[in-house]
């Protein structure tokens, strides 16, 4: 029996393994110590919990430990690198690059440093949502300190040429810090070989508890920021606050078993995706967002044109999905990352997002395209302007009479 | 095998029984992102609501006044940082012996052109009321003083002291993270005072780690510590830690539930403790002022504190040097030399701090224990002179 709705919204969340939340709760119950209690036992249980967890999530990147500061989550992890970086380096130069199509974690944070007298480049995107690194190098000025380019994107799922963008930063003295919160099991990270100062974690995209993420601070060559979060100086000063131990136990289990499984999962989900586009590729007039080669495995983001956004997820309720990224459907604004693609807000507006998982099934997959065929050729009955598409009416022709 | 003895509750305490059960379907089953518009986001919004009014409620606050923070040192640093950050630098007054992650983030915004002050308090631990009066006459626009100090468990009153406050201009906060569970706090009747904003923590009443509380009176503006996404009516973004956060709703249930019944308890474990603290010859801080059912501080002449905890870790009993954050350093505890206790006999403050779980037959045995170390490390310090 399939279980509905349908979950195909892995990169707005992934349920906890339960191999992880195995390993969390005796942290809650037995093992509940605070790792800063440096004299007893139960803080050193909680401590050495917390350093194995560090191995494992430095282990899956090729870090070293001492280079991974725990944070809240990938917004904060993202939050600090930014604004600690710039306030840290800001003597050097105040200006920063990213991209239009960056996470509002990175755009916010952004903006919040251009009131604080910052000046940032948002550059544009390629057709296929990846950045054309010529305009990147040009954008980099003298006065440049930090360059933010997101490894994978959180709604089309392109994967952004870090490796060539880390060469150019170093060669220029600019760090560069990458949004690898999508990327955590999908993409391999070895940071021995990229050229990345500064990434951001977090455990609830990959299968770990939500509330816990990392931050990357590169020792060789050393990178520095001003703490964001002061008091008791853990973190070694980076960040202060008790370390949440059952979060960052489940972090390190999520991140070792990305690590031990992912070859074999990315290659199974992919299937599952390609299936799902196969599926759907037979509708007339659906458009794929993105780059479908430089992308994960698990993510499908399409455009159904001439059927309006929001009658479609309303009639494919049996599918958990998203238009758009989780953090922003609250609003009715179309996807700012389709936009910045070219898309026009019409098939902005009528994009799904489908991010397939570790517990995704060829049954499910199945059923949604069935349910897409459907829906998809029923709300097109209904729309005036699919009959006149129909009758051969070009409609960027046609003069709209305004009300 | 033996199980040690817990005596450090307020480093952190374990989850409660039924806070663990409330968590666990939002781990594997009920996992949504809350922010997503499809029923399994619904049902995570649905269960932060519920948490949101459960927490409001323990504290006699309306549920628009919570924000959820990962933790007691972001929701201070939050309120101290994002108030100062709206308004122009000018006084701000912190207690001296406030927990670090409110004397940090206050002499960071000193070196942003802030001018800070930190209040003296008297050999009992409580605010001295002359000198508060001094620098409230100066119009402070930012005050912060714990509502009880987690090392010595003393209690402020911070009724009259708010309302002084109020009347001099000033945003009036109060870190209630070792108050609330131990003793009743109302946010209705203290905001009524002139309190402006409380910080809460779970993890130190039964909760999870994790999960915290900013309950603020939505007078005070505030710019966000961290940015991205606008949850938490703009004030801090990220997505919602759901388990920790319904976690912490069901302790602040229980806490309404039992928190009478608790502090009775723990009352009761306190004297017995004391009073054999007393007979062993030992010194207790901040005694002459009222304090936390819970916290017992002291020290004994001539016996190191580092050492002293270490014996009793060894024996079986989790005691506490200082406060958690700091133990890492070796420098005599800031909350006793602010109450002019001398660096000698501070350096063998030892705290307990007892919890729910705790019976007088740990603290009976406890007393032996500590008896026999004692007298050990005594003799041992006599040989050496």
């Amino acid at each position: 029996m399939l279980k509905l709705p349908i979950y195909l919204d892995y990169s707005a969340t992934t349920p906890v393994d339960p191999r992880v939340a195995e390993r969390m709760i005796p942290y809650l119950v037995e093992k509940f110590g605070n790792p800063a209690s440096r004299s007893h036992s139960f803080g050193w249980e909680a401590e050495a919990a917390v350093e194995e967890a560090r191995e494992e999530v430095a282990k899956l990147v090729h870090a070293d430990p001492k280079e991974i500061v725990w944070t809240s989550g990938a917004t904060e992890s993202n939050n600090l690198a930014l604004k600690g970086a710039a306030q840290f380096y800001s003597g050097k130069g105040r200006h920063l690059v990213t991209v239009k199509t960056e996470h509002k974690a990175v755009l916010d944070t952004c903006r919040e440093l251009e009131r604080q007298g910052f000046a940032v480049t948002y550059l544009d995107v390629q057709e296929n949502g990846l950045l054309d690194l010529e305009a990147f190098s040009a954008a980099l000025r003298p006065d440049t300190i930090l360059a933010s380019v997101m490894f994978v994107n959180n709604e089309i799922g392109v994967i952004q040429p870090i490796a060539e963008m880390g060469e150019i930063c170093r060669s220029r003295g600019i760090l560069l810090h990458v949004d690898a919160a999508q990327a955590t099991g999908k993409v391999a990270i070895d940071l021995e070989t990229l050229k990345v100062d500064l990434m951001s974690f977090c455990a609830h995209k990959t299968y770990g508890p939500k509330g816990v993420g990392a931050l990357y601070v590169r020792r060789k060559p050393r990178v520095r920021l001003t703490a964001q979060m002061h008091g008791g100086g853990h973190e070694r000063g980076f960040r202060s606050g008790t370390l949440p131990t059952h979060q960052i136990v489940g972090m390190g289990e999520a991140f070792r078993l990305a690590r031990l499984e992912m070859g074999t999962e990315n290659e199974r989900i992919r299937m599952l995706r390609d299936r799902l586009l196969r599926g759907l590729a037979d509708i007339e007039e659906v458009y794929v967002n993105g780059d479908m080669e430089h992308r994960v495995p698990h993510n499908l983001n399409i455009s159904f044109a001439y059927v309006e956004g929001e009658s479609l997820l309303m009639a494919i309720k049996d599918l958990a999905v998203s238009s758009g990224s989780a953090c922003t459907s609250a609003s009715l604004e179309p996807s700012y990352v389709l936009r910045a693609l070219g898309r026009n807000d019409e098939l902005a507006h009528s994009s799904i997002r489908f991010t397939l998982g570790r517990f995704t099934t060829e049954e499910e997959v199945d059923y949604a395209i069935r349910l897409l065929h459907d829906k998809i050729s029923r709300l097109r009955e209904l729309s005036p302007l699919w009959e006149m598409v129909q009758d051969g009416v070009d409609l960027s022709t046609v003069q709209w009479a305004a009300h | 095998m033996f199980a040690p003895v817990y005596f450090d509750h307020n480093a952190t305490t374990p989850a409660d029984p039924a806070v663990l059960e409330a968590m666990l379907p939002y781990f594997s089953e009920q996992f949504g992102n809350a922010s997503s518009r499809h029923e399994y986001g619904r049902a995570a919004r649905r269960a932060i609501d519920e948490a949101r009014a459960q927490v409001a409620a323990a504290v006699g606050a309306h549920a628009t006044e919570v924000v959820f923070t990962s933790g007691g040192s972001e929701a201070n640093n939050l309120l101290l940082k994002g108030s100062a950050a709206c308004l122009r630098p000018g006084l701000l007054a912190v207690g001296a012996a406030e927990h670090p992650c409110v004397l940090k983030p206050a002499e960071q915004l000193a070196r942003r052109g802030w001018t800070l002050e930190k209040l003296p308090v008297d050999g009992g631990g409580r605010i001295v009321r002359e000198q508060y009066e001094a620098v409230m006459a100066r119009k402070p626009k930012i005050v912060s003083l714990l509502l009880a100090n987690n090392e010595t468990g003393v209690i402020e009153d911070i009724e009259p002291l708010a309302e002084r406050a109020r009347a001099a201009g000033a945003w009036f906060h109060s870190d209630a993270v070792q108050a609330f569970g131990k003793l009743p706090v109302d946010f209705r009747r203290l905001n009524g005072a002139g309190v402006h904003a409380l910080t809460l923590s779970a993890h130190k009443m039964g909760g999870p780690k994790g999960a915290a509380a900013l309950i603020v009176d939505k007078r005070i503006d505030l710019e966000p510590l961290i940015a991205g996404g606008g949850h938490e009516r703009g004030l801090r973004s990220g997505t919602e830690n759901v388990a920790a956060i319904v976690g912490f709703g069901v302790a602040c249930q229980l806490v309404v539930e039992r928190r009478a019944a608790l502090a009775a308890h723990l009352l009761r474990l306190r004297a017995q403790l004391e009073q054999g603290l007393l007979a062993l010859g030992g010194k207790l801080f901040g005694s002459e002022a009222e304090r936390l059912p819970n916290t017992v501080y002291f020290a004994f002449a001539g016996v190191d504190g580092e050492t002293l905890v270490g014996h009793l870790d060894r024996a079986g009993y989790a005691v506490a040097s200082g406060a958690a954050c700091s133990s890492a350093n070796p420098e005599p505890s800031h909350v006793l030399r602010a109450m002019g206790v001398d660096d000698q006999l501070a350096r063998g403050a030892v705290r307990v701090s007892l919890g729910r779980g705790n019976t007088e037959e740990q603290v009976a045995g406890f007393l032996a224990t500590l008896q026999a170390t004692v007298d050990r490390l005594q003799r041992l310090t006599a040989m050496a002179v």
